[in-house]
Parts: C-alpha cells; structure tokens; sequence
C-alpha cells in the first residue's frame, strides 16, 4: 500500500514535467453561445428617413434633432439651401430590447407624429437569418385653419402608417433591408389616393470602425397618373461618436416623417433639386442595466 | 517490460496530474474599470474560466469578450464591435505561473501574497504582465485574486480622438478566482 502512495506522489511530480507544453484550460475553454443575435446592421434606428431594422436599448432615450435645408441648386444667395431649415424634434424610448415608441414634432405642415417599433424577429447567427421588425405611427397637422369657408376637421388631418421591415446584416460591412410600407391619410386632394404603397430600400456600407454610408430609397408603388410627388431617395454617411450618431446626408425629401417623405416629396434627383439634411441623436441611458453578479 | 510501463506510466500520472492537483473554477469574476473625470466606465463577467495547477503553479484564465456587460448597453456595443472587436477576437486568455509558489501551502487556510506572471492576450495581442496577486486558502477552498493596470495601446486598441476625454488610456483588470472545493 505504501509503495503505491509513493509511487502516486511520484507520478504527481512527473506529471506537470510532459505536461508544461499543453494549455491547462485544453477542452475547458469557454465556447461562444451557438446561437448569438447579430447587432450593428446600422448605426441608428434610422436608415436616413425610414426606420432601419435596429432598435435602441431597453431604458435608453434617444433624443433625435433633425434638420432638411433647402434646395442646394438655389445657389448663393440662398446659401445653398442653408438660409432656410425645417426640422423635426423627437423623442425615442426603448421600453424593451425589442420595443421602442416614439414622438415628435416637425416644422413642415406643423406636423405630430408617434411610432411603435416592435422587434418580432431577430437575425442572430445559429438563429434566424433576417431581422423582422414592424412599425406603426401616426401623424397629424397642427396647422391653423386660415379659410374661413373651409372646414378642416381633426380626422382629415390625421394620417397613417404601417411597416414591416425585413433586414440581413450580411456582412460586419454590408446591410440590407427591405420595408413595405402602407400610408394611409384620412383626406388628400382630388385626384389622389388614400392609401399609399411603397417600398423601402435601405442599406448601409461601412467604411471604417465609426463611419458608414448609407442609402435610403422609398419608391412609391401606385402613384396616382397626374401626381406631382417623387420617390424619396437620400444618401449620406453615418458618423459616430461615443452615444451620438451623426447623420449627414443629401436627399430629395423634406419631410421627417412617412407620411412627409413618403407621400409629400415634390423634388427629384433628376434636376438637380437637392438638399442638405442631418440627423443627430444623442442616446441617454435612463434605466441603467442590472449589473450582473 | 520497460518500454510497455513507460507510456502506461505517462498516462497514469496526466490523469493523476489533473485530477489531483489542479483547481478549476467556471465562474471567475473579471471586472475593468476606465476612469477620467468625463466618465467612469465599468464592466464585469462572472463566466471566467480558469485552471490552477498546485503543484507547478501554472495559472490560465479565459474568458468571452461578449460575457463582459455593461451598465449602458450603447457602451457594451461599442465595447465589442468597435474596441474589442468581438466577433474577430472572441477569447481573452491568461497563461502564467505562480513565480512563488513556496510561499503557499493549499491545505492551510491563510492569504499568501505572490507575484504571478504570465502572457494575457487581449484583442488577439500578446504581452507579458507581471502582478502581486494573493491566494487566499479558506476550509479547503482556493482563490486567486489580483489586479493590474494594461495600457490599451499595447493591446492595439484605439481610442478615436472624439472619445480620448471619456475612456482611459490605461485600463484597471480585477480578477477574482473562486476555485471550486476539491472533491
């Protein structure tokens, strides 16, 4: 019996000798989960105008200032467009990791609008390949009322929208998206139609750790023969620094809202009417994370 | 006679090596705290996976850059797509040794105070760190404590100039290994 116990204490010494080349942690290691949600396919909630299939954190706000200039092709005395800006104010909060609602308020036509964005989906490796996300909102027109002959009740000034984006990112550099989107206004003119179809094609390239271009294209799919409205195209770069995303772009749209760049773009690529526009978003967090442990 | 008792022999003491003399722990805790007056940043992990061999001192650590959270998740996004890059460099792993280990005995309760040094490899970027770190022996149970500053620079991770006010140029690591009670 002794001999073996001597010969255990001697085998214990020998061991670690032929032992010393091999890692200590050799099967032990730590795996990555197999199933891993894929995050960053943009670097906002926004493509440029249209919600892009990220969403901001659980108790996290998102204060979003945003501002469209004018036509660039006004030339000098204008500016280039800079003499004169509408801008929207708004105001995201991120109920859930895959909730977000929220408001505000644009210059053009004195618009309200609300959104929820709800995450259905989520594009994780080991997992699904598409990011699905689906959001409604409404807006409204705050305008006075200055014809005294006309009556402009509340419902016509309200509209609708409702979008169901599906998104990839495919690589850590490219993402892609596509979102059908109904927007429905309670009034439009003679002529055009309540409900308007489009399709969202949004993208972003990565051209280094904190920049990015972006694209945000919304063609229209029944637009009436006689309208006078264009697609919504912008293009522009994503900059980021630390919690704020800086969105600068040029774009044929002046509205902040779907209702606004969807339906209500009047310029186009095509003549040059081009404008300057940016988006900053300032994240704070309000609801800090349980620390774990 | 020899020749079939030398192989069985190897094989004998790598399994009486392991099972004998190693501590193992799966939820090591590694926290890092970067402070300016801008910002305090912290994180910590809970699933660190560490070995210690107490007859030759060898220590390894290895941990997922994705377990670390944050108090702001924007700070724990940037922390892996643009700092650490996770999804590149997945793994930060710890191989040193107990430069004294004399000093300790495991089957004493005490806190012995060594020094250990070692190769941690961070953002797929090696360098050798040497720290004091204590062992504390407590009924059976051992733990590994210590904590050291790294430059991230060393580690080939950038801070942008917009943010060089808000994340510290050098970086405090605690780690605190709780082995698991031998059998």
């Amino acid at each position: 019996m002794k001999f073996i116990a001597t010969a255990f204490v001697v085998l214990i010494t020998l061991g670690p000798v032929h032992a010393q080349d091999d890692s200590l942690l050799k099967g032990l290691e730590p795996v990555p989960a197999k199933k891993e949600y894929v995050t960053n396919a943009f670097k906002s909630s926004r493509v440029v105008n249209g919600h892009s299939m990220e969403l901001i954190g659980k108790g996290v706000l998102d204060v979003r200032i945003l501002h469209r200039f004018g036509l660039i092709n006004d030339g000098v005395s204008e500016w280039f467009g800079l003499d004169q800006a509408s801008m929207r104010m708004g105001f995201d909060y991120g109920l859930g990791k895959n909730l977000t609602i929220g408001i505000g308020r644009t210059t053009f036509k004195k618009e309200l609008d609300g959104f929820i964005k709800w995450r259905i989906v989520r594009q994780a490796t080991g997992g699904s390949p598409l990011s699905l996300v689906f959001v409604t909102g409404v807006s409204a027109y705050t305008f006075k009322n200055t014809d005294p002959q006309k009556e402009v009740k509340f419902s016509s000034r309200v509209g609708y929208y409702y979008q169901s984006i599906f998104g990839r990112k495919f690589s850590k550099r490219f993402s892609f998206q596509l979102s059908p989107t109904l927007v429905h206004r309670n009034q439009v003119e003679p002529g055009d139609v309540n409900d308007v179809y489009a399709i969202g094609i949004g993208t972003r390239f990565k051209l280094s750790k904190r920049t990015a271009f972006v694209v945000d294209y919304f063609p229209v799919l029944n637009r009436p023969a006689n309208s006078t409205t264009t697609n919504s195209l912008s293009i522009g770069f994503d900059i980021e620094t630390g919690g704020h995303v800086f969105q600068l772009h040029f774009s044929n749209s002046t509205g902040m809202n779907e209702r606004a760049f969807i339906t209500d773009t009047h310029d186009s690529w095509g003549k040059g009417e081009i404008r300057f526009g940016f988006n900053l978003s300032r994240v704070f967090t309000v609801k800090k994370n349980q620390k774990a442990g | 006679m020899k020749l079939v008792g030398f192989p069985l022999l190897l094989m004998l003491t790598f399994i009486a090596s392991s099972a004998q003399d190693r501590l193992l722990t799966r939820n090591g805790s590694i926290s890092f705290y970067s402070r300016t007056s801008l910002e305090d940043i912290e994180a910590n992990t809970q699933t660190a996976v560490s070995v210690l061999d107490k007859k030759t001192g060898q220590l390894e650590f290895s941990v997922l850059i994705k377990s670390f959270t944050f108090e702001k998740a924007l700070m724990q996004e940037h922390f892996n797509e643009n700092y650490l890059e996770s999804d590149q460099f997945p793994k930060s792993i710890f191989r040193g040794r107990i430069e004294d280990l004399s000093k300790v005995s495991f089957d004493k309760n005490g806190r012995y105070a060594v020094s250990v040094t070692g190769e941690l490899t961070i953002h797929g970027q090696s360098q050798t760190v040497t720290t004091p770190a204590i062992i504390t022996v407590l009924d059976g149970v051992a733990s590994a404590n210590a904590e050291f500053n790294i430059v991230l620079a060393d580690y080939k991770i950038t801070i942008p100039s917009l943010v060089q006010d808000k994340v510290s140029k050098t970086v405090r690591i605690a780690v605190n290994l709780k082995y698991q009670a031998q059998p």
